[in-house]
């Protein structure tokens, strides 16, 4: 289950990144965000779209560079002050496993070679170690029959869940999940949601991007809402959805249930 | 149509082609495609003078004719002193000639591939060449493989002129068979037709490989 460099650090966190700013040319995208992820907790992230969502998860996994903040995430610490090198990107995708939205699975690679290319290729773990526990991974969320299927032949609840093996495969400190149900009909939802499920309750730290709001409020630990690139408001999930203090949350709450909703 | 004749020069043809034409066409495609992989990576590597070079190469072997290559490297280089003999002139030749018109369809085919695979890549760790290695061009060279058959076929047909620099492949056999003979006529019907049957088996190999490439097709 999640590897044990985990250890958290004097302030008891696992992750903890303090004013994170991006631009894209003019285009400031992050205005200075804050995020504090505790071991074992899941953390969901919402807000309206363009928000700089995507960006801040793309930056903890290395995907993205911010201009300015710093972030540290178990014992590897960075200043953004300076541009990270090589060697400070690889450890950051080392440190977290990402799940995309689109999945990105490799077409030309079967299920089981999504799955262990990182662990064997990059990680350079014996290739039927690594296969024995790819197949015991596929085995928890359902897919082990299609180990030699290729990814285009499979639902999209299933390309997901592939997706959530081969982040597991490498052995991260922590998962990153942005929108990883909001590209599937609907459907097919709940199946990824309930392997995300699993993952949390088995201890995983989770940074999940998200619009299900019913699985925020009932697996995450803590909510974050983002509007214009920063974070508006933080809570537990009962506190931020039941009593929101920021006018802007409490807009973003009500367009999202609409009329209707609870 | 002399039959006889047809007979008697089939088989001196069918040896040109195999020992000429498609030998050549097998070292200049593999070395064409090489220098290929090499021009694409120089145009997309973002490095100025190295994409500059790449362009530069492309636009003169795709601006200028095979022929006048072909008579560059044969006749134009001993005046310099580098003599060469017809075969490697030939192939220094025809592959530059692959070089120029693939590295484009490489280029493309590299492009085409969706940035998240190369940021999936990267989540996983590998390094940019790892990435280009193990996910891009794989899937690129699927993506390559009708355009590249393409440029193959077209390779087939180009080494007849590979005998004007007295290459003994299919057409100067044939050549050679005509002029005592007279039968201009036959002898080079029956050349074409060799040259079509064995771009009628490439192009049969083309399908069943793109289908076999199809299994994975996004
Ligand atoms: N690579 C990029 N280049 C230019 N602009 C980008 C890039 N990535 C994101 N953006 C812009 O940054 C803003 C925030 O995007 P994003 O982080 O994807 O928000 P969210 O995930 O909350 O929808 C958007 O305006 C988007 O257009
Ligand atoms: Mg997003």
């Amino acid at each position: 289950m999640p590897s044990e460099h985990t250890d958290a650090a004097a302030d008891g966190l696992l992750l903890s990144a303090r004013g994170l700013h991006k631009s894209f040319g003019e285009n400031h995208v992050l205005r200075g965000v804050d995020l504090d992820i505790a071991p074992g907790t899941v953390h969901a992230l919402i807000g309206p779209s363009g928000s700089g969502k995507t960006t801040v998860l793309r930056s903890l996994n290395g995907l993205e560079t911010p201009d300015a903040g710093s972030l540290r995430i178990g014992d590897l610490a960075i200043d953004f002050a300076r541009p990270p090198g090589r060697r400070e990107r690889a450890a950051l995708h080392r440190a977290s496993a990402m799940v995309f939205q689109q999945h990105h699975l490799f077409p030309h690679l079967t299920v089981l070679g999504n799955v262990t290319i990182g662990p064997v290729r990059v990680q350079g773990r014996d290739r039927d170690e690594a296969t024995a526990d790819a197949l015991a991974l596929l085995d928890r969320v359902g897919l082990r029959e299609k180990a030699d299927a290729y990814p285009s032949s499979l639902s999209g609840g299933q390309q997901q869940r592939v997706g959530i093996v081969r982040a597991l495969a490498l052995a991260p400190s922590m998962l990153l999940f942005d929108e990883p149900t909001s590209s599937l009909d609907p459907e097919l939802v709940g199946e990824v949601l309930a392997v995300m499920t699993e993952l949390a309750a088995d201890g995983w730290t989770m940074a999940v991007v998200t619009h299900e709001l019913g699985f925020a409020r009932e697996v995450a630990d803590e909510v974050s809402f983002f509007d214009e690139g920063v974070v508006v408001e933080r809570g537990a999930p009962a506190q931020l959805f039941g009593d929101p203090r920021h006018e802007r949350t409490k807009r973003f709450l009500q367009r999202l249930q609409g009329p209707f909703g609870g | 149509m002399n039959w006889q004749l047809v007979l008697d020069s089939l088989g001196p043809i069918a040896l040109g082609a195999i020992t000429g034409t498609i030998p050549l066409t097998l070292a200049s495609f593999s070395l064409g495609l090489l220098i290929a992989i090499g021009m694409a990576l120089m145009r997309i590597s973002g490095i100025a003078w190295l994409s500059a070079v790449a362009r530069g190469y492309i636009s003169v072997i795709r601006g200028t004719p095979m022929l006048v290559q072909l008579f560059v490297i044969f006749y134009g280089m001993p005046q310099i002193g580098i003599t060469l003999d017809p075969w490697p002139s030939a192939i220094i030749a025809l592959s530059l000639n692959v070089g120029g018109y693939a590295a484009e369809i490489i280029r493309a085919a590299i492009l085409s591939i969706p940035r998240g695979q190369w940021e999936a890549a990267a989540m996983v760790g590998m390094s940019r060449g790892q990435a280009l290695w193990r996910i891009v061009l794989p899937q690129a060279a699927r993506v390559s493989v009708p355009p590249l058959s393409n440029t193959f076929i077209s390779l087939v047909k180009d080494t007849s002129l590979a005998s004007v620099i007295l290459v003994t492949e299919l057409f100067r056999v044939a050549q050679r068979i005509a002029a005592p003979s007279g039968e201009f006529l036959t002898i080079y019907i029956v050349a074409a037709v060799v040259y079509w049957v064995i771009c009628l088996v490439l192009a049969g190999g083309q399908d069943r490989l793109e289908r076999r490439l199809d299994r994975y097709a996004v």
